[in-house]
């Protein structure tokens, strides 16, 4: 078998637990709220079209904007619980909506006859109307169920497992064996939940008619098992693991990867148990780290200076890394271990023969043709202040500027989609696609250093600190571009990539 | 025995009356058909006496008690009901739809089993052949053997009965009307039952009710309506099935 696939294959049973874990707990509580909901609704007109209106605009909230906004209003809590709340949220439109709409497709002679005869309202709901709607609030559960499975891939953002962790890191690392891995996994996953619901309203709908009992004894049988296996799947998640003795964070590319790796690999060296959370979003990260649910992540001086301080001048790279290490340890009671050693810019980056087409070398020659030009930046760069600092520095704006994932605008450069990108300096692609970074001499670009943030309930651990501050200072740019490279152009694994590091080091 | 006095419903406060001042007596063991038009106030009278509907004003005597005094819910288990269109629970089998009363009353049971087992018996759906089916598995007639059963089997003295036999076609309907008069005979019932067949009416009242825009144009015994119509409403009513009879008449003399 193909070495990357079974290398994938080995993270499945973790993937796929913690993937189930977080769906049937999400469809759990979404079923115990929702379905009381509907009730409610469906009683009380005055309350029905408000209460769908609302939940209906939850449902339009995307869904990375509903995970970064819970995760802000537990504190920058991350893991299971963001997720859960997240995917739980999504989870009461369909089931809600379907409840109010079988409880009103209940047909009003029956409901009379049910009135006629001495029930009272509660067993007239309990006893005729919701069990003439379950049909219809099975539809909505099964609709929740695959939604809520698709989404779960999601809560990879926020630091918790799931089958997202092979999309994400597939796509930062361009392994699309990993992201075809994640996709059919949840795909089958989605499609085994649904298919069991059936099952089981089938079972349920059949059981006093005497149709075919050696076919009914079938499905129930498997029907057992398999619901077995997924209680027991998705229990062992739940039963106490060791808990790690470090949480190792990390941001969602390449680079942030291979530090992650690196940081575990030291760390367990030492002999400690250590724990990943990677493809996080770099607010949530942060918060994570200052309350303590993570211990150590790699960020970058210009990110906090910008995002955090919201500072938009550039006072050269010495000063700025005084700054974030005082914000960094002042404002969020943090740590900062140090600079490893190389930075990751941001920087202009073309085709060489478009560059030399236009007569370009640095962003200065670029400002009389730079409105005819169609450019390329990451999710955030065109949202950042350092688009404010190049366009009023350089006096510069693009014909277009669109938005990539980061691991998709390198081909997109190179395709001649567009004319150039806003590319990270110390990407191994900019070699390996033979890219011209532009000069920037004016400064508009801050500086990147990479730098380790550390929780202060670890900083306090003497051992760790030592293992992490053994890193400051050792890896140049060069180095961290070929660990990158070794990813990002040879198709190698990120273990590939540290133990590369590691020897670089030593 | 049941008594309406000076009944009146209003659904406008009283802008408009659905019924106004409908007064009817109906005596134990007696059948009453309430006949009219629809919009007529029929089925509200009716529903107002086991309090679906409240009246707007006026006394309602079931069994000698002012069952506007009483618990609805208790009152409406006492009192058999069968409905338009049926109203079969589609999720109950026909031995747990006739057991649904029983079991509210929390019966034990055996004697719910042996209670549906009779009944069943006397509308003709054996509980062996029909007790495990479900509605939608039975013919219209035989789902409305099931709602009578259903209506009875708590033995209620009264029962109230709209359009019972109206979706029903012709043959089955007049076997059902033939099968239902005997066993309220043998029962003894109190029976008050809405109805837009005059031959119906006249082939199974002791006493009929004709109602018009909410009031009570005229009510005594089949005989009295067809010999003594006092109202031209009336008159239009009871013409269909006279020119009928004597049609057919006409028909089997010519042979």
């Amino acid at each position: 078998m193909n070495q990357n696939l079974k290398e994938q294959l080995l993270l499945l049973p973790e993937y796929f637990q913690g993937h189930l874990t977080l769906t049937l707990i999400a469809l759990l509580l979404g079923i115990l709220l929702s379905i009381p909901l509907g009730v409610w609704a469906a009683q009380s007109p005055r309350i029905k079209r408000p209460l769908l209106a609302i939940i209906s605009v939850i449902q339009t909230f995307p869904s990375v904007a509903i995970l970064a906004l819970v995760v802000a209003l537990l504190g920058g809590k991350i893991g299971v619980l963001p997720a859960v709340i997240a995917l739980v949220l999504y989870s009461i439109l369909p089931i809600a909506r379907n409840t109010v709409t079988g409880l009103d497709s209940v047909p009003s002679e029956v409901l009379e006859a049910a009135m006629g005869i001495g029930m009272n309202p509660q067993q007239v709901l309990v006893k005729i109307k919701l069990p003439l709607a379950m049909p219809i609030i099975i539809a909505g559960i099964r609709t929740a169920t695959v939604w809520t499975v698709g989404l779960a891939t999601l809560s990879t953002l926020v630091g918790a497992t799931s089958f997202g962790n092979y999309i994400f890191t597939g796509l930062q690392t361009r392994n699309l064996v990993s992201v075809t891995v994640g996709s059919i996994a949840a795909a089958a996953m989605a499609v085994i939940l649904d298919a069991l619901i059936a099952g089981i309203q089938w079972l349920v709908e059949n059981r006093n008619k005497s149709i075919n009992s050696s076919k009914y004894n079938r499905v129930r049988n498997i029907l057992v098992g398999a619901v077995l296996l997924i209680v027991v799947g998705s229990l062992s998640s739940i039963l106490p693991r060791s808990e790690p003795d470090f949480v190792v964070g990390g941001k969602g590319f390449t680079e942030q990867y291979i530090i992650a790796g690196l940081l575990a690999a030291k760390l367990e060296e030492s002999g400690f148990n250590v724990e990943q959370r990677l493809g996080l979003g770099t607010e949530i990260v942060y918060s994570a780290t200052a309350n303590n649910t993570v211990d150590i992540y790699l960020e970058y001086t210009g990110t906090v200076w910008a995002n955090r301080m919201k500072n938009s001048h550039n006072p050269g790279r010495d000063s700025v890394m005084r700054g974030v290490f005082n914000h960094v340890e002042r404002v969020d009671g943090m740590v900062s271990v140090g600079a490893l050693g190389f930075q990751n810019l941001y920087a202009l980056a073309m085709r060489k023969d478009r560059a030399q087409e236009l007569g370009i070398d640095s962003i200065e020659d670029m400002i009389p043709v730079a409105h005819n030009l169609i450019a390329a930046g990451d999710l955030e760069f065109f949202g950042r202040p350092e688009w404010i600092a190049l366009r009023e520095t350089y006096g510069i704006d693009f014909s277009e500027k669109l938005t990539f994932d980061a691991a998709l605008m390198y081909n997109a450069v190179d395709d001649r989609q567009v004319d150039l990108i806003v590319a990270y300096t110390s990407d191994g692609r900019v070699a390996a696609f033979d890219l011209k970074i532009l000069e920037d001499p004016r400064s508009a670009f801050l500086p990147y250093d990479g730098i380790l943030v550390a929780s202060s309930s670890a900083s306090k651990n003497p051992v760790f600190m030592g293992v992490i501050e053994s890193l400051v200072g050792q890896i140049s740019d060069e180095e961290m571009r070929e660990a990158n490279r070794i990813v990002d152009v040879n198709g190698g694994s990120i273990l590939d990539a540290v133990s590369y590091l590691q020897s670089a080091i030593d | 025995m049941i008594e309406l006095q000076n009944i009146e419903k209003s659904f406008d406060l009283g802008r408009s009356f659905v019924v106004s001042d409908v007064s009817l007596k109906v005596e134990r063991g007696q059948l009453l058909c309430l006949i009219g038009e629809s919009g007529s106030g029929k089925t509200t009278t009716l529903k107002m006496i086991n309090r679906i509907q409240e009246p707007s004003s006026g006394t309602i005597i079931v069994n000698g008690e002012n069952i506007l005094q009483q618990d609805p819910v208790k009152l409406r288990r006492s009192i058999g009901y069968v409905f338009q269109g049926i109203g079969l629970f589609p999720h109950y089998t026909v031995l747990n739809n006739v057991a649904a009363v029983p079991s509210l009353l929390r019966w034990e049971g055996s004697l719910i089993h042996s209670g549906c087992e009779e009944i069943l018996e006397m509308v003709g759906l054996p509980i062996k052949d029909y007790g495990d089916r479900y509605p939608s598995q039975l013919s219209g007639g035989q789902q409305q053997r099931v709602g009578v059963a259903r209506a009875l089997i708590a033995k209620p003295e009264v029962l109230l009965m709209d359009e019972p036999f109206g979706a029903l076609d012709p043959i089955t309907r007049a076997g059902l009307q033939e099968e239902f008069k005997r066993i309220q005979r043998l029962l003894n019932l109190t029976v008050i039952m809405v109805t837009h067949d005059m031959t119906e009416a006249l082939l199974m009242a002791d006493q009929i009710a004709v109602m018009r825009k909410g009031q009570i144009l005229q009510m005594g015994p089949p005989k009295e309506l067809l010999n003594r119509p006092e109202h031209d409403y009336v008159r239009k009513l009871i013409e269909l099935p006279r020119n009928r009879a004597s049609r057919l008449e006409e028909l089997m003399d010519s042979l």
